[in-house]
């Protein structure tokens, strides 16, 4: 079986420093993929790269077999790839259905269509994915006024609303409390096995990582050092060198 | 040859008053991020008092010591215009910033009118600098020469303070990162004002500079405006090396086409503006502005919601009593409202850009005198009739603004506006210039409406019916997938670009449908008048219609028709005091610090607290 995204010899240099070297991996279907790594390992870079946002000094990336290269983030994601970032991207002057339903309208591509009313198009579909996400109660409610937490959970029905495929998630519990956190990545988890979504998530906390994750990548100073189960990793004599000390700020003294 | 050599010295010359006043307006700007429009003002202020200066002090000493004095009060004055008027602001969104300023240069108009009077003022000859020097045969005044000799100094001077005292550094470390600069304990208050104060002083001693050879008049602040902005925008905002070097640019350039081709010199300075912007958007020594600079003040913009059954019942009730208007209103009240009408159009199609798009054009008046003038040519010379012209108005204006978005969207924030303002430049230049085909300062007379529209009342009925229609046309897109699109590109265009939607085409495509709504306006107002003058197209109008929406209230639905009909309304009255630009800027300075959200906003706010309408927020 074609993994749903493939991703080789991924490099990407900013002048002289190699920020991500040489990657190489896939993400099948169904699979929650945690991409971790000490900070300035790359993974803000790799996942740019894989959204279009910054090309790539070489390699190449495949959905479904077909070349993603060179494609900026609009084509990518009406090839089926949703998105969420790092730091939450919502429409503050909506209300929270709303935010969905621009999604849902840029889907059916009807963003320069000026005859309906916004506000009464796809509204169903989008409370449904409100509901998914456990939003709907807060549907009308205006999007400035949300909780963080809540327009995490937001943005991820805004994700969803493209029916991806492949979901990126950069960092996506963090700025969350503890509790919180869990309840997404359990969310998440939920939808992967039910609608047969493939995720790749970078995350920062490991309770998380180690708690849904299918797969773990471990990335360091642009290079990826080990790709295994929850169990190889936790074992995995590099990793712990890398997040224990030693590994990045002392190699080249 | 000499011809040639005298042609740049006095290019040179030229550009000693406009680099003071430029390169004060770029420090400002480089500093405190905000672009001061009343630096015209303060020019215009340090000829004044320079010139009673010049009266009361004897001799070489005394004509240099006003100069030096004109600077040191106009400063002064910075000083108190930046704490009352700017402090509120520096954290506000640009528009903000605009109008207060915009409040300013009123202010100042009628303060220096009340003072020294309507009449221009002729500057007195610097002793000692009266005569000319033969330099290969052509005459070059001696004045000329001392200014040419002058500036390098001013300019090696403001080098210095920036680049070798504890204030420059400073100041340098505060336009790269203000916050930063506030952290390490200075105390950025005082280094604003500061730099407030040099700034306008070197706009003073430009003003004051330049007596010999220019004199005052009330109508020299908005004249320089646009010259400095142009050299500022070209050289790079914020940058002292790019004003000297655009100054010297545009003043050499000017002097030149005077000569070769007098009809086209402004014309050929915003050409150059538009080129230089082309290739470096930036200017020619500017930095990348970063988008988000400025913050938003006030509450968040709320959701917004097609009118309920009430307000529709109240806006057709409303409607109901402008139709019947002709039955109980004199002809003075019908042709009253249709300029009202026509106007409200305008600041609509402003408002949508402004409100829905958060894009900030200074330059508005292009599309609007654009469709007059379009109008107007097809009368005059194709003899089109009105139908057919008030179809092809807008479609004009509407080209017009593919153009005009295609450069300007490749920008953003300040640059943005100043590119908008800066093709409406050109296009009123283009206009008084190109005299034959426009009949430049005189414009086109006899472009009347079709016999049947001739009458006061069916043209008020005509106007009734497309200024409405184009209302209701800005609003109902507003709530269309199209205009949530554009909201969603302003919000967010990150996200917007993550699920698909060309932000930058639907920013293009939004300012091109305001453009043509625009020149629908500039249509009929070419028909209710008969006529049409450059000055449809100047700054002046362009700041009209944002001060509008501002008073409207940008964030509000309704803002930009409700502003247009209060401001218009009211405009018949306040005219007829003698100094009703005093109170008007004051009026709109008061406005910007203590009413933010307009009009509209704060009646709304103030119908939520005692009841009348519902919060949606709120929770009980």
């Amino acid at each position: 079986m074609t993994p749903v995204l493939d991703v080789r010899n991924l490099s990407r240099a900013f002048g002289a420093i190699q920020a991500v070297d040489n990657v190489s991996f896939t993400l099948a279907k169904g699979e929650l993929l945690a991409l971790i790594g000490p900070n300035g390992a790359g993974k803000s870079t790799c996942f740019n790269m894989l959204m279009g946002q910054l090309k790539p000094s070489s390699g190449a990336v495949f959905l479904n077999g077909a070349p993603l290269a060179g494609l900026g983030p609009r084509r990518i994601w009406r090839k089926g790839v949703g998105r969420t970032f790092q730091i939450t991207a919502t429409y503050p002057s909506m209300t929270v259905v709303e935010n969905v339903q621009m999604a849902l309208i840029s889907y059916h591509n009807r963003t320069y269509s000026v005859l309906p009313y916004a506000h009464r198009l796809y509204r169903d579909q989008a409370l449904n994915l409100l509901a998914l996400v456990g939003m709907a109660d807060q549907a009308d409610r205006h999007s400035a006024v949300l909780a963080y937490g809540d327009l995490k959970r937001l943005e991820l029905a805004t994700a969803l609303a493209g029916d991806p495929g492949v979901l990126l998630m950069d960092e996506p519990t963090a700025g969350m409390a503890p509790r919180e956190r869990i309840a997404l990545m359990q969310l998440t988890a939920d939808i992967v096995s039910e609608r047969g979504v493939s995720v790749l998530f970078t995350e920062h906390d490991m309770d998380v990582v180690f708690a849904h994750a299918h797969r773990i990548m471990v990335l360091n100073r642009g290079q990826l050092i080990a790709d295994g189960s929850v169990e190889t990793i936790r074992n995995d004599a590099r990793v712990q060198e890398v997040y224990l000390g030693g590994g990045t700020v002392f190699a080249d003294a | 040859m000499a011809f040639f050599i005298a042609q740049i010295l006095t290019g040179l010359a030229n550009a000693s008053a406009l680099f003071m006043v430029a390169a004060g307006l770029s420090l400002i700007f480089g500093v405190t991020r905000i672009v001061n429009f009343a630096h015209g003002s303060f020019y215009m202020l340090g000829a004044y008092i320079g010139y009673s200066l010049m009266q009361i002090l004897p001799g070489a000493v005394g004509f240099w010591g006003a100069i030096l004095l004109a600077g040191v009060a106009v400063g002064l004055i910075g000083v108190i215009v930046e704490i009352c008027v700017l402090r509120p602001v520096y954290r506000a969104p640009e528009l903000f910033q605009l109008v207060a300023t915009f409040g300013v240069i009123l202010v100042i108009q009628d303060l220096t009118l009340m003072v020294w009077g309507p009449e221009d003022v002729l500057g007195p000859r610097a002793p000692g600098l009266r005569g000319v020097i033969r330099i290969m045969g052509e005459p070059v005044p001696k004045y000329d020469l001392a200014l040419i000799a002058i500036t390098p100094f001013v300019a090696l001077a403001l080098w210095y303070l920036i680049a070798r005292t504890r204030m420059g550094v400073l100041v340098r470390a505060a336009t790269q990162d203000r916050e930063m600069v506030g952290a390490l304990g200075v105390n950025q208050a005082w280094l604003f004002t500061g730099v407030f104060f040099l700034g306008t002083a070197l706009a003073g001693l430009g003003g004051a500079i330049q007596l010999p050879k220019g004199g005052a008049d009330l109508l020299m602040d908005f004249n320089i405006l646009t010259a400095i902005f142009v050299v500022v925008v070209i050289g790079g905002m914020g940058s002292l090396p790019g004003a000297y070097l655009a100054a010297v640019l545009i003043s050499v350039l000017n002097v030149f086409g005077v000569a070769y081709l007098p009809q086209s010199t402004l014309v050929l300075m915003f050409v150059v503006m538009v080129i230089v912007l082309m290739v470096r958007p930036y200017g020619l020594f500017g930095r990348e502005e970063v988008a988000g600079e400025h913050g938003q003040i006030g509450e968040p913009e709320r959701p917004i919601k097609p009118a309920g059954l009430t307000t529709r019942l109240v806006v057709l009730a409303g409607l109901a009593v402008l139709a019947f208007l002709p039955l109980f209103g004199s002809s003075f009240a019908q042709v009253l409202v249709t300029d009202i009408l026509i106007f409200c159009l305008f600041a609509a199609s402003l408002h949508f850009l402004l409100g829905m798009g958060g894009l900030v054009s200074f330059g508005h008046a292009a599309y609007f005198g654009g469709g007059a003038y379009a109008a107007a040519l097809l009368v005059t010379y194709a003899g089109t009739p009105m139908e057919l012209v008030l179809l092809l108005a807008p479609i004009a204006a509407g080209l017009a603004a593919v153009i005009i978005g295609w450069v300007c969207l490749r920008l953003t924030g300040v640059y943005f506006a100043m590119l908008t303002l800066a093709f409406a430049q050109l296009l009123w230049s283009l206009v008084f210039q190109w005299g034959e085909v426009t009949g430049g300062d005189d414009g086109m007379v006899d472009i009347w409406p079709s016999d049947w529209a001739s009458d006061t009342t069916a043209f008020f009925y005509l106007t009734l019916l497309l200024s409405v229609g184009g209302i209701l046309m800005l609003r109902h897109t507003a709530h269309s997938p199209f205009g949530y699109a554009l909201r969603a590109a302003r919000d967010s265009a990150r996200q917007a670009e993550a699920t698909g939607i060309d932000t930058k085409r639907i920013q293009w495509v939004a300012f091109a449908f305001a453009g043509a709504m625009a020149g629908l306006a500039g249509g009929l107002f070419v028909f209710s008048k008969g006529s049409v003058f450059p000055n449809e197209l100047e700054i002046a109008k362009s700041f009209d219609a944002l001060i509008v929406v501002f008073l409207g209230g940008v964030k509000t639905l309704a803002g930009g028709v409700v502003g247009g009909a209060a401001l218009k309304g009211a405009e018949d009255y306040i005219t007829r005091f003698e100094y009703w630009r005093l109170v008007l800027g004051i009026t709109i300075i008061l406005v910007v610090i203590m009413a933010p959200d307009g009009i509209v906003g704060s009646l709304r706010r103030a119908g939520e607290r005692i009841g009348l309408i519902r919060d949606p927020e709120a929770r009980s």
